[in-house]
Parts: structure tokens; C-alpha cells; sequence
């Protein structure tokens, strides 16, 4: 089976304090520490889970630049076989233009299966893997928490509200969009990435891709970003924590839960 | 003057609460710009809730057909497509559920009509919408402009608006045939199946310990086990502990968990992402326990310890024991 993920490096953003920058159209970033988006890491140990199972190969591509080649190695030593990252230069793609690109470098490459996570960590659009599937004309699921394969097509599950799941039977080739908590991601250590440094990893110019201008102006902009309109807010509780405990306590046999 | 069209989500014979938050924003819409609004709803025969509909937009566009009894994303977007191209809708507003990011995204590809996903708000400015939507889990909030286009297509979060209550409008219902030419879906349906329920039921409980990632490991869930059993409590939790098998689905509070109603909601280590969040609106009061003070479910909460939550829970644990 030929699976092909994809992956997107982010900025780990919690428990941080985010500052907008002075053109308002992004956080500021230099502080910030990187990882493998968390709904792409559930992704890419799903692809090597089904390639441990049914053989094949796994390939992980990213567009970005050479500093988002970490998630890549990243994703070998978890066990891809293979790494493509398209070289954007200067550009600073949308969803739309990066899910042209993501699906013109797809459409050069054998797949059964191309596997996103269901969106990123930083701008949670979750749209990118849907309109690669509609780009290359792939049958798709979104919000995937099962998949297994039979005969040429595969059993899914799709999470809906309330604790509820949709089972569906699905063509293959088909792009499926991972959700978090559909398996336990491996532990990379340093050692493994540097094992995997010896996997080929190759860069794409996107100007080799033959796309348009067009093809990568943007549908959407951000016009300004601005910090969460102030609330309320909770009323702070002070003090070491027995004191803080003690006034939990209180508030409990107020509200009459106290045992 | 112009159409905004919603598309309603059902599932086993009921509307959708999204959907009535969806008519709610495409009326205000309406009233301002004097559009008309029209519910797009593709069903199975004689569904009861049609009726529910009729009263909140100014006419229905009906697809009664057993292929789209449930919902298939496949078959919605090759119908939506060819209404709205003929329609040419200034504006289409789908839920951010899972059915709608299984579809919308496809149908921005296929129209050309740009796309915004998970929006808080839509206004207008010189007849073009802008969107509102959140970013980086809520912690910063991003203005969104679109490209030219004819129209523009928007999904919405869930609990963004209010419920739009029947009975200002009696619209028509526009029985429209299936399109001939519908190709067959590559995604069929099989069943719904409940993963949701376990040996405890957390929507009952009148007091909730709920434990987040700042758990930050498996072996940490007894000691926070025993401080709910110590407080007469149900210990439930946030996506991520079950995420990483730290405790079985049917603990967990959230969209994709259950809703719970306790009188008491004490959070310790959850950031409050909405769709947590979404799930404690019903709580009688909520005290939050994090240690960073920018958490978003400080924001919700009466009342907020920024302290770690070990600490405070050893605390309480020396006063109850």
C-alpha cells in the first residue's frame, strides 16, 4: 500500500503568551518553539501502522521551508520511507494555494491512501486536506478515528458530536483526514532522527510544480488579528495552595456538593 | 437584492441545534442587507422537521431522495454545487461539524467560491462578507477578507449565534428533483454506533473533578481518581487524556464527549479549548485550576486558581482526609 501524509511544522502555543505582531497579520513567532502539528503526528503513525501491517511505502511531504525539514526527519525516524518538501521562497501560501501544491506534488506519485490531520494547531481551518481530495478527485472522510482496509476499499470511522460515530465503507484511493487519539504516536528519540538522516529526503522548487499565479494567489487574507474581546473573566482565588483549598471547600458546601 | 443560503444538518429524524444558529445569523444577515433566505435541505421522504424550517427562512429548496436520507458528503456536494451555480447564492452558511468539514472545503475547490471554516461571525463591508474565526486554540482572534468572487461560502461554529425561534416566516417548500446526472457516492454509509457509553455516566453527577493535559502523564490520573472519591465526586476529563488512553471515551466532557449539567465543575490543568468548553455551559458554576493564567478557560470559569493543579490538589486532599 503507497500512503502519503501530510505534515505541517507549528509553534507550540500553549502556555504561552502570544504577542500580535505590529502589522497584526501573525503572532510573533521568534520566540516561539516548533513541533510536528499534533493531529499530522496521529497521522503519520497511522500510515506506518497500516504499512507495518499490509507492506508498502510511506512518504511524508511538507511545504515549507528548510527549517520545516525537522518535522520531516522527525517522521522518517518514526518510520516513512521517504520525505518531500516543496520550497516555497518568498511565497506565504493560504489553504487554497497550499492545497494546490500539496496535490500537485500527490498527483506525480503512486497512492492508495493520502492521510492529513484533520486541521493544524496554529490556524485550525481544517480545510486543507478535504480540497486536496477534491483536487485530485480522491474519495475522503473527515474527523477519521479507525481505518481498516479490505479488499479495495476500507472500513472507517468518523467522529460526530456527542460520543457518536458514523461507520462508512469507503473507495480506495481515498484521502482520510486523522483525528487524535486514533492510535498511541511513537516515541522519536534523537538517536532515531539521527539514524534516519541516511532516508532520502527530496526538496521541490514550487516553480517546478507548472502552477499558475492564479493557482497561488490567495482566496482568503488575514486583515488583522486582534486579542480575544476582553469577558468577565473568573474572580481569582489567592493565597498558598491550602488556602486556595480551603476556599474551594467553601464554595463547594455553598453550591451544596459537599460530602 | 441577493440570497443567503443554509444548509441544514439532521441526523435520525431532528434538526441539528447548528442549523437554528446558522438561520439565526442568515436572518440578521438578511434584515440588514434585504436579502432573501433560503434553507437548502436534502432529506429523505417526508421527514417531519420540514415544517421547523418553513418558519425560519423565506423558502426551502427540498431534495427528498433515500440516497440522501443520511448525510453523504460526496452527494451533498454534487448537489450543492449545481444549486448554487445556478442560484449563484451571495453567501452559503454550513455548520463547522464533522459533516460540514467533510463538504464545504470540497465545495469551495469545485464553485471557486473562496472559503472561510469555524467562523465566530460573518459581517459585510461594501457588499462583500468578512469572517471572524479564532486561532492558536482561541487564544488570538483573526479578521479574514476574501477574494472577489460571486459568492462566498462559510462555516460556522457551533454555539457562535443564538437559536432562531420559529413562527416570523412561512416559506415555501420547493420540491426540487434530484439531479440526473448524480454520480454514485464513493463513501456509503454503514451505521451510527454509540462509543460514548461506559461504566459511568458523568452527565448525572451534581459534582465534577475533570482533568486535563497538565495531568501531563498516565500515572498521575490515581492520585486525581482518589481526590474525587475523597470529594463524593465523578472524575471526568478533556479530550486529550483520552486521547492518550489515559482514561476510557466515557469520561470525557467536550463536543465530541458528552454535555454535563453539574453544580459544581472543578477543572484542574484544562486549557478550555471551545470544544471543551462547549460541553460545561450547562455547569451551575465552574472553578478552574491552571497554571497559565492566559488558559482560555479562564474566561468561562467563576472562579480561577493559577497555581499547579498537584499543589492544590494535595491541599484539598489534606482538608477532606
Amino acid at each position: 500500500m503507497e500512503i502519503i501524509v501530510c505534515v505541517k511544522r507549528v509553534p507550540l502555543t500553549q502556555e504561552v503568551d502570544l504577542e500580535i505582531n505590529p502589522q497584526k497579520t501573525d503572532v510573533r513567532k521568534d520566540m516561539l518553539a516548533y513541533s510536528i502539528n499534533e493531529w499530522d503526528n496521529y497521522a503519520i503513525e497511522e500510515a506506518i501502522i497500516l504499512k507495518e501491517k499490509q507492506g508498502g511505502t510511506v512518504t511524508a511531504v511538507t511545504v515549507g521551508t528548510e527549517e520545516d525539514e525537522e518535522v520531516l526527519r522527525r517522521c522518517l525516524a518514526m518510520g516513512a520511507d521517504k520525505a518531500v518538501r516543496v520550497e516555497t521562497g518568498n511565497l506565504l501560501p493560504d489553504s487554497f494555494a497550499v492545497a494546490k501544491i500539496l496535490a500537485q506534488v500527490i498527483k506525480g506519485m503512486p497512492h492508495d491512501l493520502v492521510l492529513t490531520g484533520v486541521q493544524a494547531d496554529d490556524s485550525n481551518e481544517g480545510s486543507v486536506g478535504t480540497m486536496v481530495a477534491e483536487l485530485l478527485n480522491l474519495a475522503h472522510a473527515a474527523v477519521v478515528t479507525d481505518v481498516t482496509p479490505e479488499g479495495g476499499g476500507a472500513t472507517v470511522r468518523v467522529e460526530l458530536e456527542g460520543g457518536v460515530e458514523e461507520v462508512s465503507r469507503i473507495k480506495l484511493p481515498a484521502l482520510l483526514c486523522i483525528q487524535t487519539g486514533i492510535n498511541e504516536p511513537r516515541y522519536v528519540s534523537i538517536m532515531g532522527i539521527r539514524k534516519a538522516a541516511k532516508k532520502e529526503l527530496n526538496v521541490v522548487k514550487i516553480e517546478d510544480l507548472g502552477l499558475s499565479h492564479d493557482d497561488l494567489s490567495p482566496w482568503t487574507t488575514v486583515e488583522e488579528l486582534f486579542l480575544p474581546p476582553e469577558t468577565e473573566g473568573a474572580q481569582f482565588l489567592e493565597g498558598d495552595p491550602a488556602t486556595v483549598a480551603e476556599e474551594i471547600l467553601r464554595i463547594l458546601k455553598e453550591k451544596g456538593v459537599k460530602k | 437584492m441577493g440570497e443567503i443560503f443554509v444548509v441544514v444538518e439532521h441526523r435520525k429524524g431532528e434538526v441539528r441545534e447548528i442549523t437554528y444558529q446558522l438561520l439565526w445569523k442568515a436572518n440578521e444577515l438578511c434584515q440588514k442587507l434585504s436579502h432573501t433566505l433560503t434553507a437548502v435541505l436534502l432529506c429523505g421522504k417526508e421527514e417531519a422537521f420540514v415544517k421547523e424550517l418553513k418558519e425560519r427562512a423565506d423558502k426551502v429548496i427540498l431534495f427528498e431522495d433515500e440516497r440522501v436520507k443520511t448525510f453523504n458528503g460526496d452527494l451533498y456536494k454534487e448537489i450543492l454545487v449545481r444549486l448554487i451555480e445556478e442560484h449563484r447564492p451571495i453567501l452559503t452558511l454550513i455548520g463547522h461539524t464533522p459533516w460540514g468539514m467533510d463538504y464545504a472545503p470540497s465545495l469551495s475547490i469545485k464553485t471557486g467560491y473562496p472559503l472561510a471554516t469555524d467562523c465566530v461571525d460573518v459581517l459585510f463591508e461594501n457588499g462583500r462578507p468578512k469572517a471572524v474565526r479564532q486561532i492558536y486554540a482561541g487564544k488570538i482572534f483573526s479578521r479574514v477578507a476574501f477574494k472577489e468572487s460571486k459568492g462566498y461560502l462559510v462555516t460556522v461554529r457551533s454555539g457562535a449565534f443564538p437559536i432562531d425561534k420559529a413562527g416570523e416566516h412561512t416559506g415555501d417548500v420547493i420540491k426540487t428533483e434530484m439531479p440526473p446526472d448524480l454520480p454514485e457516492a464513493r463513501r456509503q454509509f454503514v451505521a451510527f454506533e454509540d462509543a460514548g457509553a461506559g461504566a459511568i455516566d458523568i452527565t448525572q453527577a451534581d459534582l465534577l473533578v475533570s482533568i486535563g493535559r497538565g495531568v501531563g502523564e498516565a500515572d498521575k490520573i490515581p492520585i486525581m481518581q482518589n481526590l474525587a472519591n475523597l470529594m463524593g465526586a465523578v472524575l471526568s476529563c478533556s479530550r486529550p487524556v483520552v486521547d492518550k488512553n489515559w482514561l476510557p471515551k466515557y469520561h470525557q466532557v467536550g463536543t465530541s464527549g458528552k454535555s454535563v449539567k453539574p453544580k459544581v465543575y472543578l477543572a484542574f490543568g484544562i486549557s478550555g479549548a471551545f470544544q471543551h468548553v462547549a460541553g460545561i455551559s450547562g455547569a451551575g458554576c465552574v472553578i478552574a485550576v491552571n497554571k497559565d493564567k492566559k488558559a482560555p478557560i479562564f474566561r468561562v470559569a467563576d472562579f480561577g486558581v493559577v497555581e499547579d493543579l498537584f499543589k492544590v490538589a494535595e491541599a484539598l486532599k489534606a482538608k477532606l482526609a
